[in-house]
């Protein structure tokens, strides 16, 4: 059995820093990382291949440096991992990103199991996801939390889906895309052995441009994009700010008198 | 396909620089330089028009005539038979639009035994209803859904397609979207039709709210957007000559590829947070169970909901579905009351549209303190306990 596992290298966004003065995004020294929910994906792949011997392939796309996460995920694991990376693919879209790795996927041929986050905490868009399975005309199943069983033989795997209002198993037929939440597992950390030999001239990290995929540049990248950035901003959040002052009794008991003059719907229960 | 800069001609006032969202640009030596993060989206040149000092051999895309192109939809998702909120206020949106863009409004609804939802729909602006029922549609399956909607989609051409950013039309959205050739902008706070062109110009948040981008969809149809619940609003009105369309469906099962063994309940009813016109929520700063105790007795003495960040969801004090922010959900009750709540901006990005915003924190340097409308520097569980006293008590005096 074959698993491809997508990941993605993102900048982490739980230590960003905005400009005080212009409040933009201060970029220099962001960490870059694996994306959270893509490493729970990963850990998924691997703990199916450690059950069944399937082979688990990484695949990212991205700047060179994004080689990162996949030498972390042939630390945690993974067999063989490719790098998708080709300055025509930057700034795509979903659309032209998912069509870029569905195509990678299709050279990769024979799989069974597509595996991702169900969104990269730098985009939170949540489409690559769904969009590969249209493109590759596979069955998909979003917001993973449980992976139940998996019937080779029958070419089934049934999974618990993650709900607003409770969770659903469902049975798919394979192959089968499968966006992960965190819930499913806990990642390990690479073994350091692993991680070694993944950071040597000879470990199996391949990386692939668009001819080796077959795309042309007017397919990928901010060409091949249907959505265009037209501008970006940073919000601005006019409140009035005011701190109230006084002994503990004396604030609580002005805030209530301000809520009970205040526009709202609970202002006459109070 | 490249940019470049004519180095004589920069005067190094930086223009380019505000407008790339690539963060592409530079500046070296007081003039402006293309780094390698440009993607060659030419914002740039466009920003430079005083100096031409940036050129670039893009060719400039031609965009289709659109005009057969008509309509804005919305799809109504329903569970059960019971309409989701946010499809109605995604009509109060479609309406505006389909008002500039002098079109009609319509709403498709797909399921099993949902043809008493058609008059909700239209009683909340849509024109036209698509009413789409299958056994094989009864449970919600991506498939299936999305075979019928492409269908939808191809015959009758809408200009405009709207979808709620819940759990379904976040697993739907996206497969439609490809399904029909065109792109799809995700999480929308705003959407507006711009005057000039008339596209619909959305805005999203990314980096976890820091930065708003505003995205259009200019060489495809229909222009798909996601719109989070709570962030529109609904807005009842009376439509004369409604009409409700049912399309033929022929779903074969094997196509669906996806069966649903069972669907297990895990929330009591009554809690969803994105309901509540007052929400009490809590953060690092509260001192665990106990604490958050103290603020449900809060919230239930304001007839409201208790909510958290995503480090107290984590620590399983509180589940994923009452976690506001981004990884949580985006709400904007009347109040909101942040207890012990820093104010990071993975957690402001779902709460920063509620209409009254109360922040007790014990830092009073903590930025939840600039989102506010009104501030308490003190400890949570001095004040808290304070505000029930004299909430049981019959208020202030």
């Amino acid at each position: 059995m074959n698993i491809i596992v997508l990941v993605k290298q993102v900048p982490n966004t739980t230590h960003i820093k905005l400009d005080p003065k212009t409040g933009n995004l201060i970029r220099e020294g962001l960490e870059s990382i694996m994306n959270p929910d893509d490493l729970h994906a990963l850990e998924a792949g691997i703990r199916i291949k450690e059950e069944t011997g399937a082979r688990v392939t990484a695949v990212s796309m991205g700047p060179p440096q994004a080689v990162d996460v996949l030498t972390q995920a042939m630390g945690m694991g993974a067999d063989k991992a490719i790098l998708l990376s080709d300055r025509a693919f930057s700034g795509a879209d979903t659309w032209a990103t998912s069509y870029t790795l569905s195509k990678a996927i299709e050279k990769i041929k024979d799989y069974d199991l597509v595996l991702c986050g169900y969104q990269a905490i730098d985009g939170d868009t949540a489409q690559i996801g769904p969009q590969i399975a249209d493109w590759l005309d596979i069955a998909q199943a979003t917001y993973v939390r449980d992976i139940e069983s998996l019937n080779k033989n029958k070419a089934e795997i049934i999974v618990k889906r993650r709900l607003e209002d409770g969770f659903e198993r469902v049975a798919c037929k394979m192959p089968v895309l499968l966006t992960i939440i965190s819930e499913l597992n806990n990642p390990r950390y690479p073994h350091m052995g692993q991680l070694i030999s993944a950071c040597e001239q000879k470990a199996p990290i391949q990386v692939w441009n668009a001819a080796d995929i077959g795309v042309k540049t007017i397919e990928v990248g901010l060409e091949g994009s249907n959505t265009h950035v037209i501008k970006t901003f940073t919000p601005n959040f006019k409140r009035q700010n005011e701190l109230l002052e006084g002994s503990t009794k004396e604030v609580v008991s002005d805030l209530i008198s301000r809520l009970k003059k205040s526009d709202t719907s609970i202002s006459h229960r109070l | 396909m490249t940019i470049w800069i004519i180095e004589e001609k920069c005067d190094g006032c930086q223009r380019c620089i505000r407008v790339c969202p690539y963060d592409g640009i530079e500046m070296k030596g007081g003039i402006a330089s293309i780094t390698e993060r440009c993607t060659s989206c030419g914002a740039c040149i466009e920003a430079c028009k005083k100096n031409h000092a940036i050129e670039s051999d893009i060719e400039p895309r031609p965009v289709p005539d659109f005009s057969d192109r008509q309509g804005v939809w919305v799809f109504a998702e329903q569970n059960q038979g019971k309409l989701a909120r946010v499809s109605l206020e995604l009509l109060g949106k479609a309406q505006e639009l389909a008002e500039d863009l002098g079109q009609e409004v319509s709403a498709l609804v797909c399921g099993k035994d949902v043809s008493h939802l058609v008059q909700t729909l239209h009683d909340h602006g849509a024109k036209s209803v698509y009413l789409i029922e299958d056994d094989a549609l009864e449970n919600f399956r991506t498939i299936a859904y999305a075979n019928v909607i492409e269908d939808l989609v191809l015959t009758h051409k809408p200009n405009i397609l709207l979808m709620g950013a819940t759990g379904l039309g976040r697993d739907l959205a996206p497969r439609v979207s490809r399904r029909v050739g065109t792109g799809l902008t995700a999480d929308c706070t705003q959407i507006v039709i711009d005057p000039e062109e008339k596209l619909m110009y959305q805005t999203r948040p990314a980096f976890g709210g820091n930065v708003m981008a505003t995205i259009a969809c200019r060489y495809t149809r229909p222009q798909m957007a996601t719109v989070r619940p709570g962030v529109m609003e609904a807005q009842p009105c009376k439509i004369e000559n409604t009409k409700i369309i049912r399309p033929e469906v022929s779903l074969k099962e094997p196509d669906i590829r996806t069966r649903i063994l069972e669907k297990i309940l895990e929330k009591k009813p009554g809690t969803d947070i994105s309901e509540a016109s007052v929400v009490v929520a809590g953060g690092r700063g509260v001192n665990g169970e106990k604490g958050f105790a103290m603020l449900r007795e809060f919230a239930d003495l304001l007839g409201g909901e208790l909510a958290c960040t995503r480090l107290i969801m984590e620590q399983g004090i509180l589940p994923h579905d009452v976690q506001v922010g981004q990884t949580g959900k985006t709400i904007r009750p009347e109040i909101y009351i942040a207890c012990g709540i820093s104010g990071a901006v993975q957690h402001t990005a779902g709460m920063m549209g509620s209409r009254y915003i109360i922040a007790i924190n014990n830092d009073p340097l903590a930025p939840i303190f600039k989102l506010a409308n009104w501030g308490i520097v003190g400890d949570v569980h001095e004040i808290v306990p304070e505000f029930i006293k004299q909430l049981s008590s019959g208020g202030a005096s």
